[in-house]
């Protein structure tokens, strides 16, 4: 009897966080008939959410894998004072609360802001635009991708490196042939957290983007919007968003299990290595 | 004729690696215990790590120079480095892989090393030995003026490396480039090598052809490498001859002029095995049990103690020996050197 206690609190712990975890999700899409919940994807507010949401996701996508992939082959790559330093920074907006995040960026950029004057000298203005949404985006969801990036490029066994070196290539052809294509699992799995990520930015968006219809509203802000005056509209925003982050993450998944399957990296096969 | 000549100082973390060789298109191998610096020879020669003093040169063309300040990076040094687990890229396939290091000569290389029909293969699916050849076409392509290979055979399995090792011998003496090697297998060495450099602690010790090697070894270290027996006792001379007495209590004659504290070096083929003592003109005679019988191709290694001889697979068979058995190993005293060890 006491025996079976310990297996059963084990059963009873993981039955509560399952029921826990899914219940929210069942109700989105058992509240209403599954059908009211397809109309009201074609309401004015759901498809030019969609729209905000996918453009700015993607161009903040575009803007982290274009900085964040050197950032993080720079870090990855050299050792130098401050390196830790500067992989904590670049981590940091992970754990930081998006609300700091929005406030940090309209300190920075607002009117009023570090650069505000500058800005408006050449006649910018970002808060409350769809430049600002993109911004709080890049901001919140870089982290997932850098680091993932930084980690992948580390992997790359150097002597296939120093082999491309030796071989005539310089430091860019033997990023561009080697230590990129080598690293693109990992690289991939980044860009689909930092996106899943992207895509449900809230905080910090709602704080330096404000949130106007067709313009900064994006999904998880029009789902704010709609669930008082509109609890279905929200609803059925809630569950796009549910199907979209569980296809990515079934990507993930699949694209990092084949990785590993079909890795044929010769540190399988290394032995004692001499001097 | 193009010269490789090296003469290079690098830190390295309990001593600093000083050496210096010039190379004509032949094969040199440093061969050393693990950890001696060999690697870093190679590595310091390619331009992946910087001596801290010296000079690097192939004919005019100079790769590294302290005092010139100057230092080339990897790409741009015409060297071929053969790595020792080959690092072949595996994200590419062998024609691929070839071709990464100078696309001219693909076809031709892959057909000379005899991989023309692993072209479509992934570095994964090919045994140790046809890897080796693909990291050799590949070094090959880069159209080198230097080749260099860290412990080429280590990462084959003893089977395999007989013959990739008479392969690489054949291919290395067409080439004519001044080549380097490193092992930790003398006998590795002394088939593939024109010269033998044993590096100890990051310093040269003696740089000869392999059989002078053995033949006169500048210290006990080169002696036991080159596979020789090396006996430690006292020497002191008596009637014109030295007489050792072992440290185990045996007494050895040689022709050697050392006193003191010696190594008796005597190499495996110079003693002979019977079963009683002969009546010959050798002067020396160590009668023991034999401790392990040991066939090397067509040669059996007999260890009689402490001492190793060398007799041919056919005479071993003949006289039928086995272990346990007591026999007298007998070698003259001009076949013994003495090495001074104090």
């Amino acid at each position: 009897m006491r025996k079976a206690l310990f297996p059963l609190g084990l059963g009873i712990a993981a039955a509560v966080t399952g029921v826990f975890l899914l219940l929210p999700l069942v109700a989105i899409f058992t509240r209403i008939p599954f059908s009211t919940l397809i109309d009201q994807l074609g309401s004015g507010v759901v498809t030019d959410a969609l729209i905000v949401s996918l453009k700015t996701t993607l161009i903040a996508q575009a803007l982290i894998v274009v900085f964040g992939t050197p950032t993080a082959y720079l870090l990855a790559t050299r050792r130098f004072r401050g390196r830790a330093l500067a992989i904590t920074l670049v981590e940091l907006p992970l754990v930081l609360p998006p609300a700091v995040a929005g406030i940090g960026l309209l300190a920075a950029f607002g009117r009023v802001g570090l650069l505000g004057s500058t800005l408006k000298a050449f006649g910018v203005q970002i808060p409350f635009t769809q430049t600002a949404v993109v911004m709080a985006v890049a901001f919140v969801a870089s982290p997932l991708y850098v680091r993932q990036a930084i980690a992948a490029f580390e992997a790359i066994d150097q002597t296939l490196v120093d082999a491309s070196r030796t071989l005539g290539a310089g430091q860019a052809r033997t990023f561009w042939r080697i230590a990129l294509p080598l690293s693109a699992g990992g690289l991939a799995a980044g860009g689909a957290l930092a996106f899943a990520r992207g895509l449900g930015e809230f905080g910090a968006t709602i704080m330096f983007a404000g949130s106007f219809p067709r313009v900064t509203q994006t999904l998880p802000l029009a789902i704010y919007s709609q669930f008082e005056s509109n609890f279905n509209v929200a609803l059925a925003i809630g569950g796009l968003l549910v199907v979209i982050s569980a296809v990515l993450l079934l990507l993930l998944k699949i694209r990092l299990g084949w990785k590993s399957s079909a890795s044929t990296s010769p540190f399988l096969f290394a032995r004692t290595r001499s001097t | 004729m193009e010269v490789l000549s090296v003469d290079i100082t690098v830190p390295l973390r309990s001593y600093t690696l000083d050496l210096a060789f010039d190379l004509e298109p032949a094969t040199i191998a440093l061969v050393g215990p693990s950890g001696a610096g060999k690697s870093t020879v190679l590595r310091a020669i390619a331009g992946l790590t910087r001596p801290s003093d010296g000079r690097i040169a192939v004919g005019d063309d100079v790769w590294f120079s302290s005092e010139q300040k100057i230092d080339r990076p990897p790409e741009e040094r015409a060297v071929g480095l053969v790595f020792q687990e080959y690092a072949l890229f595996p994200h590419m396939n062998v024609r691929r892989n070839v071709a990464y290091g100078g696309g001219g000569r693909v076809d031709e290389l892959l057909t000379r090393l005899r991989i023309h029909h692993l072209g479509d293969a992934r570095p994964g699916d090919l045994s140790g030995g046809e890897r080796q050849r693909v990291a050799l076409a590949r070094a090959l392509a880069r159209e080198p003026r230097v080749l260099l290979l860290d412990e080429p055979l280590s990462a084959l399995d003893a089977h395999t490396k007989v013959t990739v090792r008479g392969e690489l011998r054949e291919l290395l003496r067409e080439l004519r480039l001044p080549t380097v090697l490193v092992t930790h297998d003398f006998e590795d060495a002394a088939v593939l090598a024109d010269r033998v450099g044993v590096i100890v602690d990051g310093e040269l010790v003696q740089l000869d052809t392999s059989d002078r090697l053995v033949a006169n070894p500048a210290s006990p270290f080169v002696a036991s490498l080159t596979g020789a027996n090396l006996l430690e006792g006292n020497a002191r001379l008596n009637n014109g001859l030295a007489e050792v007495v072992l440290d185990d209590g045996a007494t050895v004659f040689s022709t050697g002029a050392e006193t003191g504290r010696v190594g008796v070096v005597i190499y495996p083929w110079e003693i002979t095995v019977s079963r009683q003592r002969p009546d010959d003109s050798a002067l020396n005679h160590v009668e023991g049990e034999i401790t392990s019988l040991v066939t090397v191709e067509n040669r059996v290694r007999v260890a009689i103690g402490r001492l190793t001889a060398e007799t041919s697979t056919q005479s071993a068979e003949n006289m039928g020996l086995k272990e346990g058995e007591r026999v007298v190993a007998s070698f003259k005293a001009t076949a013994t050197r003495l090495l001074p060890l104090a």
